[in-house]
Parts: C-alpha cells; structure tokens; sequence
C-alpha cells in the first residue's frame, strides 16, 4: 500500500468507529470522511460524486455493472478477466447471447470484430491484466453510441498508468479496485454514468443510493480515495521511471537468455508490464525456483485451486500452447527499484539454465 | 534431505509431511491439480488443495500446486474411457500412479533439486540384500496400498519415501490429531477420483462421453437370456445389475465383446479358468529366482493373494497358472505378485 494511503487507514480505523448511516455525531464524521473521500476519487476518475458506487472489489464492480442491466446480448473481448468472463458465462447459461471479440496478435482488441457483434452491453478493459496492452477503449465507445449499446470499462489495471478520466467519459460503466494502485484489498468502486438506475446485487439498507446495499468500508475507502490522487498525481513520474525500469529488466532478460522474448511490443502496453515467453521450459517449475531466490513471479492465470493453466489470453492473441506454457509475467511498481532489477536478471538466467539442464 | 512431499489433501500425506519434517528434512508440500472436470469430490477439488495448503501453513513448509490435468487426461482419463469402450476395466488410480505420481511428479521434483520425493501410500521400501529396495506391503494390512503402486522404477523407489507405510492408519489419525491438524479426521477418498459421487456416477460420466452401446446377453449355449443397454459398464466377473436373466442361481458374466454386441453370461463352474495372461508386465525383480511355491497373485486393490506360477511369454507379457481353478479376472484389471510382504511383479490381465 502507499504508505499515506496506509496511514489514512489506520487512523480512521483507531479514531472513526462511527457507521456512516448514523445520526450521532460519530456517525456524522465517518459520512464526512466518506463523502469527502467520494468527492476526492470522483475527481481523479472523472465522475461527478453521484456517479461512484463503493463496493468490495474490481470483481463486484464488474458483476454489478453486468448483472445490473437487462440485456439479451453480450459482447467482451477473448482476453477480458475472469470477473467478466464467468459473469458472462453466467448470464449465457441464463439464455443471454454471448460474442467473444478477437484480439490481435499483440493482444489488442480488434474494433472490426465489434462492428458485427450488434449486441446490447460491451465490456472491454482498458489494461490487460497479463500483457499490459492498452485497449482502444475510445474507439469502442464511439462504436457503442453509434450502435446504441452499453459500455462497460474494466479499468481496474489502469489508474496507475493511464489518465481514466477520457474513458469515464464515455463509458456507461467503469470498475475499479483499490489495491491496484496501492490501496488496501477489499475495496472497489463502480462508475455508474448519468444516474442510471440501476438494479442491485446486494439489497438490505440502501447505502450508496440503493445500489449497493451494506455499511460502508469507510477506513479503507477513506485509504483507496488517497491513494488514487497520489497515484493521479505521481503517475507520469512514477510511469517513467518504471518503464526505464522494465526496459532494462525485460533486455536483460531477452538478452541473457536463449529462446527468450517479449510477447508484446512495447509501444501498446503499460510500463509496469514485464512479460516474456521463455523457451523449454515450463513456468510452474520457473515459478517454484524463483520463489526461492526471492523473485515473486506469475505466469498465466491460477484457478481456485492455485493450479496454474495455460493462458486464455495468450491463447486467444495465437500464442502456441508451447510458449504460453513458458510464460513468465513480472510486474514492476511504484515501490520497484534498480536493486529489485539487477536481483531478477540475477536470478532468472540461473534457473532457467538449471530447468534446462535437469 | 530435500524432500517434496505428494500432499493430497488428506490425512496420509498430511502426516508423511509432518514426520519427514520432525526428521529434521528440508521438506515442501505439492499438491497435483489433476481433474478440471465438474467432479469436487476426488482427490483434487478445491477443498482438498485447501486443506493440503492449510496443513503445510501449519507444519511451516512451502506448499506448491502442480497443475498435471492435461497429463492426467492424456493418460488416466482418456484411456480410461477408451478401455471401457473396448470392453475392458482398468484401474485408474493404476495408470494415475504409473504415469502422473511416480514420473511426471519424481521428474519435477529433480528438475527442481529435490533429493527425494515422499507420499502418504501405505507401502514401505523394502531394503534388497544386493542393495536397492523392493516395495513392501504396509505395516497395516487393511490400509495397504502395494496394489496400485506395484510398478515403481526401482530408480524412482531409491529416492522415494512412504513415512506412513511402517504404521497403522490409527496411529497416523493420532499423530495428525496430536498436531492439530484439519485433515485428523478426514474421510478416505475411495472412488475414481474424477467421477462425482453424485448424479448417475460411472454411467453418466461415460455417458456424457461416449455412446452407450446396447448388447445381447448370452448363456454359453449361445441362447439369449437378455439385454443391457451399456455393454461399455459390463464388467467380467459382474454377478449383479444384468436385468431380470429368468435364471434362479447366481449367473456370472464370462466374457465382453462390444465388436458383437456380446455378453456372455455362465454358473459360477463355467466361470473358472486355469490361468491368465498378463500384459504391461513390470518385474520390479526377477520373478524367475524365487522357488515355486512363494508366489502370490492379488486382483483387486484389497483382495487376497493366492498362489499362482508365473511363466514369461516375451518382453512384458507373461502367464499366471492358478494352483486351481479361479474365476477369470477382468481384462484391464491390474494383477501383482507378491513373494511374502514384498512386490515383485505386476501387469494387466488381458
């Protein structure tokens, strides 16, 4: 977490014990510190106050935008996240049309494929969760009013690299979740445009104008509020700085490693995306061995289980199953350093040597 | 040592983990994703990764997930289907072992340094005068699993270890308790793991699968006596579930034949036969030097072992002659000989 994001937290959690539906004067504070926190995250996102709905995580934003709404079709792209791939799956087995909309081979959503898709609600992300790949959100919504439909952004990977107030501004829905850029987990919001009324997920005391029932998370809204407007604030620096970053990590590894490459190019992803394809070998083994020498690694996406399966999203831009397989996602951030770098493209080589020799 | 423990989720391999780490063992848990499929209740759902997970949080080692599904429907899955609709039985957690637990698992745990690899099997290593081990039957006769583990590599027996297999189930559930662990009390997983217990089982697990092929029922004069409508779960030796046979005794399934859409049913004397021949034959160690006499055959996973003399066909075939006469057993069922306590061959009647 941002540390000043961490320390909002916790002094609201020692000093503001009051449920923001009150009518004390305890009660009164927290709503203060909650409004005020919805006036601070609307202004970074773009939103007017009414617009934002609290919630518990990217995952409940996502499926109440898209259960909200009665549609009768459904359009997302192949490499959208589970949160809207199951929740649209759901509403297929409920008799809801469903299209899944082609990427490219750099993993970017192709717009032809929605021109044929007609249908009522669009979900894309703006950053993919694996690749990194900045999605032609705009280009989506100009589609979307030309046809009509509903929009719904994902935007949870992307308030920490890209300005999200052009894209609040032309989605229907936009979902966010707060320890993506450095606020604590368990806490998420849903941009709803234009004072749309929509249906519920959780029903009980109406909190959030009757969106979205249950006593706010005022300590960690209060937290992810301010670590939003640090994260608006710093992002062009810390953006820079990190994509230096990235390239010397990802170099260094194409570099020092036979039958290593990047799997996107660089000009159409975000700095804090690392990810490589690595050959003969397979990531559940490189995972194992570089958790060992202190490197937190990912690759592909785990089940609930914790098993990891070959990624759908490199699947879907033509990756073969062999490369996806090798795969190897390193996320850099705000707190990444240049030791952080030299301790990676220490270690990587060594182990891939070693999974290749056993 | 440098131990990665097979760690299940049950309470078997909860306590190998726990021993091997009170051996003073640098030990880490892995527990293989092998179903993907709808059924939570084998030995891979959700739940039980959490408990494997859990128990290795206690413990205080590292715990791993192995995702091996793909492997494990290349071999286990997709074979087992296959021998169903060949007419045959196989032994799924057999091939499991064979293939995913004692290969693919002993290979990544080298790749990734590990000295040995541990289980909860209730089998023991059993030291050979001329170095190496044999597999042994466990300390507790009811809980013993040499059957399906029977065709361990020797290579992969030496850096194997089965902490539990010189204890009784009782003692391993007390140890587990002592600790506090949350697998103390678990029920024993004992079906096919990818099949849910619940919803038509077997039947609609390969119903959903293949096409389920009626066949005539025969008597061994020829005379039809009846009809099932899935020859693919007929089973040599089935005495049940065949339908109203219009026969008062008890009438044994002799033979399986989908390419004529035949089974043959007999009395209980037309079900014996002399010998069988095996294949997939695996000598752990050579059959031929011990005297006649000493050699056992067991049939199904807790069956008993009865004599037989084995003579060897060609390169991983043999025949097993009965001291007398037996019912036939199940092509695709798996057959382990035993000299005393100690395994020494095993394969696949055919």
């Amino acid at each position: 977490m941002r540390p000043e994001a961490l320390d909002a937290m916790t002094r609201v959690l020692a000093n503001d014990f009051g449920n923001p539906s009150g009518v004390h004067l305890r009660a009164r504070d927290a709503r203060a510190l909650l409004e005020d926190a919805r006036d601070r995250f609307a202004a970074v996102v773009g939103a007017s106050p009414h617009e934002v709905v609290f919630t518990g995580c990217g995952t409940e934003s996502i499926n109440l935008a898209m259960r909200s709404v009665s549609v009768s079709s459904v359009a997302a792209s192949a490499i959208e996240h589970d949160a809207v791939r199951e929740t649209a799956a759901a509403m297929g087995r409920a008799g809801v049309r469903l299209t899944e909309l082609r990427v490219d081979s750099d993993g970017v959503l192709e717009i032809s494929a929605l021109l044929v898709s007609g249908a009522d609600l669009v979900a894309v992300m703006a950053v993919n969760n694996e690749v990194g790949t900045l999605q032609p959100v705009l280009d989506v919504a100009n589609h979307c009013k030309a046809s009509g439909s509903l929009l719904l952004v994902d935007a949870v990977q992307a308030l920490s690299w890209i300005d999200v107030r052009p894209i609040v501004g032309v989605a229907d829905f936009v979902a966010f979740s707060a320890h993506k850029f450095g606020g604590p987990k368990g806490v998420g919001a849903l941009i709803v445009r234009g004072g749309r009324r929509i249906e519920p997920l959780l029903y009980g005391g109406g909190q959030e104008q009757e969106r979205r029932s249950g006593t706010q998370n005022v300590a960690g809204i209060v937290a992810m509020a301010t670590a939003a407007e640090i994260t608006d604030r710093n992002r062009k620096a810390d953006s820079a700085r990190i994509g230096r970053l990235r390239d010397r990590l990802v170099d260094g590894l194409v570099g020092r490693i036979d039958g290593c490459t990047e799997t996107v190019p660089r000009n159409v992803k975000v700095a804090g995306s690392a990810h490589v394809c690595i050959e003969g070998i397979s990531s559940e083994e490189l995972l194992v061995l570089l958790d060992r020498e202190g490197v937190y690694a990912s690759a592909g996406s785990a089940c609930a289980s914790g098993a990891l399966h070959v990624s759908p999203v490199l699947l879907a831009m033509g990756v073969s199953k062999e490369r996806a397989l090798g795969s190897l996602r390193l996320s850099l951030g705000v707190t990444s350093t240049d030791t952080d770098v030299e301790h990676a493209l220490a270690a990587v080589p060594g182990v891939v040597a070693r999974l290749r020799g056993g | 040592m440098r131990v990665l423990v097979a760690m299940s989720g049950g309470v078997d391999s909860s306590v190998a983990a726990a021993l091997l780490r009170d051996e003073g063992h640098d030990v880490a848990g892995a527990t293989l994703r092998l179903w993907g499929g709808s059924s939570d209740s084998g030995c891979c759902s959700v739940a039980d990764v959490d408990d494997a997970r859990r128990v290795a949080q206690q413990l205080g080692i590292d715990h791993y997930v192995f995702n091996f599904s793909d492997e494990f429907e290349t071999h286990v899955v997709g074979p087992y289907i296959e021998a169903h609709q060949a007419g045959r039985t196989p032994n799924p957690c057999v091939e499991c072992n064979r293939h995913v637990k004692f290969d693919l698992f002993a290979a990544r745990a080298r790749r990734l340094g590990y000295d040995a690899i541990a289980t909860g099997h209730h089998v023991r290593r059993v030291p050979l005068p001329e170095g190496g081990f044999a597999l042994g039957r466990s300390a507790d006769a009811a809980k013993d699993q040499s059957y399906v583990v029977h065709m361990i590599d020797a290579s992969v027996l030496a850096a194997c270890l089965f902490p539990v297999g010189d204890k009784p189930k009782s003692e391993v559930r007390e140890i587990a308790r002592r600790l506090g662990l949350r697998t103390a009390d678990k029920p024993e997983s004992m079906d096919v793991c990818f099949i849910a217990k619940t919803g038509g089982g077997r039947r609609t697990f390969l119903g959903d699968r293949i096409a389920l092929r009626s066949a005539r029922i025969v008597d061994t004069a020829g005379r039809v006596v009846g009809e099932t409508d899935a020859i693919e779960l007929v089973t040599v030796g089935q005495r049940r579930g065949l339908g109203q046979l219009g026969v008062a005794e008890p009438r044994y399934v002799l033979d399986v034949d989908v390419s004529s859409s035949t089974v043959t049913i007999g009395t209980p004397e037309e079900s014996l036969v002399d010998s069988i021949e095996l294949d997939t034959v695996v000598e752990s160690i050579r059959v031929a030097q011990w005297p006649a006499g000493l050699l056992r055959a067991q049939t199904s996973a807790h069956g008993t072992a009865f004599r037989v003399t084995y003579s060897s066909i060609d390169e991983g075939r043999a025949r097993l002659t009965f001291a007398e006469p037996r019912r036939r057993v199940a092509p695709g069922q798996t057959v382990v000989l035993y000299v005393d306590d100690m395994v020494v061959a095993g394969g696949i009647a055919v």
